[in-house]
């Protein structure tokens, strides 16, 4: 291991704290909720799932929280998820895919641009946490 | 040391306590569950678990914090892994069977922050606690770890970090409270004799029964403590540091040579410390456990390799200390508050805690309270606040009568007293003193005298037995003590224990003897009631001493209640009952050799004590 000099330290300091972050749970721009009950993991929650985080890490993010939450109660169309952005109404979008889970993220949680033609509702109610 | 987790992304970190306290109650078990679990649901890229330190809710133990939430889990078993990762970490649904309700409360309380146990705690010194994984310097220095060092090195003289820490007000933790910067410009300012040479000493003997918050910091945050001390051997120039850590403490040895190793691999310990050309290294030494050892001139004796005894001061360390050359030394909190202060500043820090006692104290809350383990809280807190909002109140719905700070050689400080604020000054007016931050609760069920005696039965036996006063005195007062527990005390005890008590505090070579009195003096100060019930009506208060106690059977509720169950008669070791079933039964007083087995074992409550 070759000594360290102060730029160095600085550099792992901010290399590790992209990803040790999330433990403060402060400082999330958006929140991504996967609905991961029995039927919406029967329908594909986990590719939906692995595909945002496949997102968080190639496009290097660390202010969204991805999260999961149980069965929403509308089991026939799932996989679902909510888009949070931190002060605005929540959205959930149905039906999904992993293609449109990626568009889904560039457009609306990186963009600020809702994809309409996905959307169930807007404004429903708001997750724990 | 580049691990994976460095640039892996996952949604779930799953913090497990792997404290010693949590470790005892398998904690290492339940990580394995959690990984093989994991696996088996294929969220091995989605979730990962990282040991910890110690949360402080021992008691409570094993512990699993999920982050993002904060979501506290407590009481895990192995059996009950499966069931939680599938519904928390698959399907995100929060699992109330394994969170905590507090005592008084009849709902689980998800988020650690809302546990009243945690809420009113500020974290100084235990910053780190179940952040980081103590074994990764990485995870250190993701939270500022070696950040106050390079500022030191760089931006700051010597001069300059004295001022700081002066101007913090920070406060020796380890026990007589003396102002740490004051302490490290005499160090600096000391001249090193034949061929210079300053040392760093860290002390972690911590030998007071109970207490364990040097021991949770060394094994959570180890860096926190050799970052202090790189920058305190900075501060007063010197080029070699020593842990003193005792042998009791085998993970807090071992993470801290693995912190050490993986500080020297990064070049923050050695020869030119990130390029800065100053050299400082830390050696760890392991003391054998006694008491004195935790004393400063015994415990440099001890690195020495002499026998740990303590000698007369002065000279103090600060001019002759280990091997002659000026030292400088501070307890393992002590250390652990220095990075925060060069970073956040004097001012910052200032503006904790009261006009004399700056900052946050770590205290273990042990005896008769709910919520026992480590807590950090802002110095000028009540007793109160810490009895019971923190610690949940006295258990049982008992009467809190009394709690002992300052560990063996403290004092007793009673409930009339429990909205006095803590500090250095108050304690001390109180009779007792900071300490180390022990913290033994007493409920009504104590008996004050006996607490006495039990205390000064220790500091005797842990008298090196170098001076008179401390050897003889400490034998003496423990004679009268136990005297009058067992019902022979005379008028004259009390103020021959006074005397005594008062003429070994200014004999005494060290600080062991000259606190040893303190439980004594305390107990004679607000419970001397109790000493006269001991020595006037042969009477234990609390029924404690059970040589005073005088055990009666009610026959009515013997009789009516318990139909002469006979349970008593059969447990009586001495054939002191006679009775049969169904009728009434009697106590022989001459017989009865008061062992309280009767007592105990009814189940009527037929049986009196007076
Ligand atoms: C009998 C006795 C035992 C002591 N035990 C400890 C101990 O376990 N840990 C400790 O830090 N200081 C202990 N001290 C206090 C040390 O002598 C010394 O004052 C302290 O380590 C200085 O560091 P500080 O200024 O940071 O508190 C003890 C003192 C006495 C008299
Ligand atoms: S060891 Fe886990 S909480 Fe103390």
């Amino acid at each position: 291991m070759p000594k360290l000099k102060i730029e160095d330290l600085e550099k792992i300091r901010e290399q590790v704290k992209r990803t040790t972050a999330l433990r403060e749970g402060s400082g999330f721009r958006a929140k991504v909720n996967v609905h991961m009950g029995t039927c919406g993991i029967a329908a594909g929650a986990r590719t939906i799932m692995n595909a945002f985080i496949k997102e968080l890490e190639t496009r290097d993010v660390h202010d969204v929280l991805l999260t999961n939450s149980g069965c929403a109660g509308l089991c026939s169309q799932e996989p679902m998820v909510t888009i949070e952005i931190a002060g605005q109404a929540p959205v959930k979008y149905v039906n999904l895919t992993e293609k449109k889970a990626q568009e889904i993220f560039e457009k609306h949680v990186l963009g600020g641009t809702i994809v309409k033609e996905y959307a169930l509702g807007i404004g429903s109610e708001k997750t724990d946490y | 040391m580049a691990e994976k987790a460095k640039d892996k992304t996952y949604r779930l970190h799953l913090m497990v306590c792997a404290g010693t306290g949590c470790v005892s109650n398998h904690s290492y078990e339940i990580k394995e569950a959690l990984e093989k679990e994991i696996k088996k649901h294929g969220l091995e890229n989605e979730v990962t678990v990282v040991p910890t330190g110690c949360n402080g809710f021992c008691e409570r133990g094993p512990i699993l914090v999920v982050q993002p939430g904060n979501i506290f889990y407590q009481q895990l078993a192995v059996k009950d892994v499966p069931h939680l990762v599938e519904e928390h970490f698959l399907k995100g649904r929060l699992v109330s069977k394994f969170m905590y309700t507090p005592p008084e409360e009849k709902k689980p309380v998800p988020v650690l922050n809302d546990i009243p146990f945690f809420k009113k705690q500020v974290l100084i010194a235990l910053r780190n606690r179940g952040l980081i994984d103590p074994e990764k310097i990485d995870e250190s220095i993701a939270r500022d770890g070696y950040k106050a060092l390079v500022k030191a090195l760089t931006e700051m003289t010597p001069d300059k970090i004295i001022t700081e820490i002066t101007l913090s007000g920070l406060r020796g933790r380890g026990g007589a409270g003396f102002p740490t910067g004051l302490k490290w410009q005499l160090v600096r300012n000391a001249a090193s004799s034949n061929g210079g040479g300053k040392y760093i000493v860290c002390n972690g003997d911590e030998g007071d029964p109970g207490a364990f918050m040097d021991r949770s910091i060394l094994e959570a945050d180890p860096h926190a403590v050799i970052e202090g001390m790189v920058i305190g051997a900075k501060a007063i120039g010197a080029t070699a540091g020593f842990v003193y850590v005792r042998n009791e403490y085998p993970l807090a040895v071992q993470r801290l040579s693995i912190a050490l190793d993986q500080a020297r691999d990064y070049g923050l310990l050695g020869s030119d410390i990130l390029g800065t050309g100053f050299d400082f290294d830390i050696q760890i030494k392991r003391g054998a456990g006694a008491f004195v050892c935790g004393e400063e001139t015994a415990l440099m004796a001890s690195i020495e390799g002499r026998l740990g005894e303590p000698r007369p001061r002065p000279p103090y360390p600060a001019q002759s200390g280990l091997w002659g050359k000026p030292t400088c030394i501070n307890n393992v909190e002590t250390w652990a508050n220095v990075p925060m202060i060069i970073n956040r500043g004097a001012k910052w820090y200032a503006g904790i805690g009261t006009e004399t006692s700056k900052g946050t104290k770590v205290f273990s809350l042990v005896g008769k309270i709910n919520n026992t383990g480590l807590v950090e809280v802002p110095m000028g807190i009540s007793l109160r606040e810490i009895i019971y909002d923190i610690g949940g109140g006295i258990p049982g719905g008992k009467a809190f009568k009394a709690v002992q700070t300052g560990g063996p050689s403290g004092g007793c400080i009673p409930r009339e007293k429990i909205d006095l604020p803590i500090d250095y000054e108050s304690l001390t007016e109180a009779g007792s003193m900071m300490g180390s931050g022990g913290m033994v609760i007493m409920d009504q069920d104590t008996c004050m005298v006996d607490i006495a005696r039990y205390f000064l039965s220790f500091t005797h036996e842990e008298s090196c037995g170098k001076c008179t006063p401390c050897r003889e005195g400490t034998k003496a007062m423990l004679d009268i003590l136990t005297r009058i527990t067992a019902g022979k005390g005379t008028e004259e005890d009390i103020g021959l224990l006074q005397d005594l008590a008062l003429s070994i505090k200014d004999s005494a070579l060290c600080g062991l003897g000259k606190t040893a009195p303190n439980p004594v003096l305390t107990t004679l100060r607000y419970f001397r009631d109790e000493y006269e019930a001991h020595i006037r009506t042969k009477k234990c208060p609390a029924h404690v001493c059970r040589q005073l106690n005088i055990y009666t059977i009610n026959p009515e509720t013997c009789v009516k209640v318990g139909r002469g169950c006979d349970v008593c008669r059969r447990n009586c070791a001495s054939d002191a009952i006679t009775g049969q079933k169904n009728e009434a039964h009697v106590i022989d007083r001459a017989k009865c050799i008061k062992c309280g087995v009767c007592f105990d074992v009814c189940n009527f409550g037929a049986v009196k004590v007076d």
